[in-house]
């Protein structure tokens, strides 16, 4: 278990190092002149000048990359001149919004998803199957920034019943998390139906059966419980998906969180910002993942990696 | 063939990317105006469903521009550069897959953690930082959609090479003499090749997605250029007046999305039975 949790330990960090690595190469090598990149627009010379010294541009490449983690290691990601300050405050400062849509996205995907899954798998072959699998296609096919678009047009344009953009409560959250959650819900439904639907045919379900369980008891407690690791596994990549969704979610609804900002940042050739959350979103990902990877060994203590 | 012809999503997930694909590159004699053109007396004509004429099936947008034409030109830009860059994905993937498979030890290593890095990045994040970086030309894009898609192919062939070398068939093959590039290409290959279409079928749709999606952020294909992710974008301004102009592009992006999501399915089903759910 120990050796386990090194090893996992070992690889996050090298994966991280590697995150390093490739947001070095984007911004850094790719560009040829990176201090005119980090700089505003019409910086002077002198400016440029002193940039490229802090930065070690004149030096060999490894010792740029040196400088490079040593700076963002200590924190320091560079300023952001759209907002005249520290990159990482600025970034920081948005986190908690993206966060809050992120988490509520990600409670609506495992309580809609696992309800569709569990209800098409008991239910096989019936309609509320083929209704659940037509709506796990549709969440995987309707693009989100369109999806949102028209739960715009639907709900803030026609009905008038939510606010559309902005945030002041939590209205404002329904139609941003809705949006953001169809995706992963859908990849949540299949992959419930087809595990729950492998794991009922097993002995075990039948035993429970046998000696009279109820049937909510034989699902829920000994069938679904077997389903959360692959569910788990599931619902840790999608971290990604749901960092990456916010860009375009919070973009269509002006939602102030790091995907919105990340953007923006883009627009204004803020450099430094998008290079802090591009390294921040990675960490929590490659964190988030080594939890579940942990937490696995918790719930099915058949896992005991040597 | 027969057999697909049994998995009837399949068969229409494929019918609807055919009509796409077909419309798109017919689309220089279907159009019936000129997509790029702007003819500011005519905007925002309703389709002509919604009482609009029939010089503009589908209505035109903010500038005076047809929406048919312009779906239908959107389309080839779209589905052109999801299919290079699926193409693009696979070659590298499968190569890298292959290599790492075969000569294992360090390559292999390295392989892999290099994919871990690689997922670690939202993929939208990590694109728009790079085309911010290099510019939207279409070679810069496909190489961008490309760098998101390898790590399946990669990942996919290395395990399937693990388990076939193993296999009696190269075992004999190599103690007939066969070089490790004869038993790679000749042996192994092939017996990957339906994972790879299976995987491909499904890229597409998500290709098509995160094109889409950079070009309405304004980071992918650009203006004067139509594409149906920018056409979306155009469209917000106008949902109160003119909600076609977001709808109809909408509509197309979904249907070869779902297109390729339903052929994908029926595809793991038929070819790969491992797989299926």
């Amino acid at each position: 278990m120990q050796s386990y949790l090194l090893r996992r330990l070992w690889q996050s960090a090298l994966t991280l190092v590697g995150v390093s690595l490739l947001v070095f190469v984007i911004l850094r090598v790719i560009p040829g002149d990176p201090a005119k990149m980090l700089l505003p627009e019409g910086a002077p010379p002198s400016a440029i000048e002193e940039l490229n010294r802090e930065l070690g541009l004149r030096e060999p490449i490894w010792v740029q990359y040196g400088i490079f983690v040593r700076s963002v290691v200590r924190g320091d990601f560079g300023q952001s001149f759209q907002y005249r300050a520290p990159a990482l405050r600025v970034v920081v400062e948005r986190v908690p919004a993206t966060i809050q849509l992120a988490l509520t996205a990600m409670v609506l995907t495992v309580l809609v998803g696992v309800s569709i899954g569990v209800l098409a798998a008991v239910r096989r072959g019936t309609g509320y199957d083929y209704a659940g699998t037509v709506l796990a296609v549709l969440g995987q096919s309707l693009p989100n920034f369109w999806l949102g678009i028209m739960l715009v047009l639907l709900f803030g344009v026609t009905l008038r019943w939510l606010p559309t953009s902005g945030f002041q409560g939590w209205q404002y959250l329904v139609l941003p998390s809705i949006t953001l959650a169809a995706f992963p819900t859908a990849l949540v439904a299949r992959l419930t139906r087809s595990s729950l639907l492998e794991i009922l045919s097993q002995e075990y379900i039948r035993t429970g059966r046998a000696k009279g369980l109820a049937e909510p008891a034989v699902i829920l407690r000994h069938a679904l419980r077997n389903a959360t690791i692959p569910l788990l596994t599931l619902l840790g990549l999608q971290i990604g998906t749901l960092l990456g969704g916010a860009v375009i979610t919070e973009s269509v609804f002006a939602w102030p969180g790091m995907g919105k900002l990340v953007v923006d940042a883009i627009f204004f050739r803020d450099f430094p910002v998008v290079q802090t959350v591009l390294i921040l979103s990675a960490t929590i990902f490659v964190a988030i993942n080594l939890v579940i990877d942990v937490l696995y060994t918790v719930l099915d203590p058949r896992i005991r990696y040597g | 063939m027969s057999r697909l012809l049994r998995h009837p999503m399949a068969v229409v997930g494929g019918l609807l990317l055919a009509v796409v694909v077909v419309a798109s590159v017919a689309a220089p004699l279907l159009a019936t105006s000129d997509p790029i053109k702007p003819s500011f007396g005519k905007r925002l004509q309703p389709p002509r469903v919604l009482g609009g004429t029939s010089a503009y099936v589908l209505g035109t947008d903010n500038l005076g521009r047809d929406i048919y034409a312009r779906l239908l030109y959107g389309g080839r830009v779209s589905l052109a550069l999801a299919a290079s860059a699926v193409v693009l994905a696979a070659s590298v993937g499968v190569t890298v897959g292959l290599a790492a498979g075969v000569l294992g030890g360090r390559l292999d290593d390295l392989v892999m953690r290099v994919a871990d890095v690689q997922l670690a990045f939202p993929v939208i994040m990590l694109a728009i930082a790079i085309v911010a970086v290099v510019g939207t030309s279409p070679g810069a894009l496909v190489s961008v959609l490309a760098l998101s898609g390898w790590v399946l192919y990669a990942r996919t062939v290395r395990a399937a090479v693990l388990t076939i070398r193993q296999l009696d068939y190269v075992e004999a093959a190599r103690t007939l003499g066969a070089s490790d590039l004869r038993v790679v290409v000749l042996h192994i290959l092939p017996n990957t090749l339906a994972p790879i279409l299976v995987i491909g079928s499904s890229q597409f749709a998500t290709m098509v997605l995160l094109e889409s999606g950079l070009s309405f952020l304004g980071m992918g294909v650009q203006p004067p250029q139509p594409s149906w992710g920018a056409m979306l974008a155009e469209g917000r301004d106008y949902l109160s007046n003119a909600w076609w102009l977001a709808t109809v592009p909408g509509v197309a992006i979904s249907l070869v999305v779902l297109g390729a999501n339903l052929l994908g399915d029926g595809l793991r089903d038929l070819l790969d039975p491992r797989l299926r759910e």
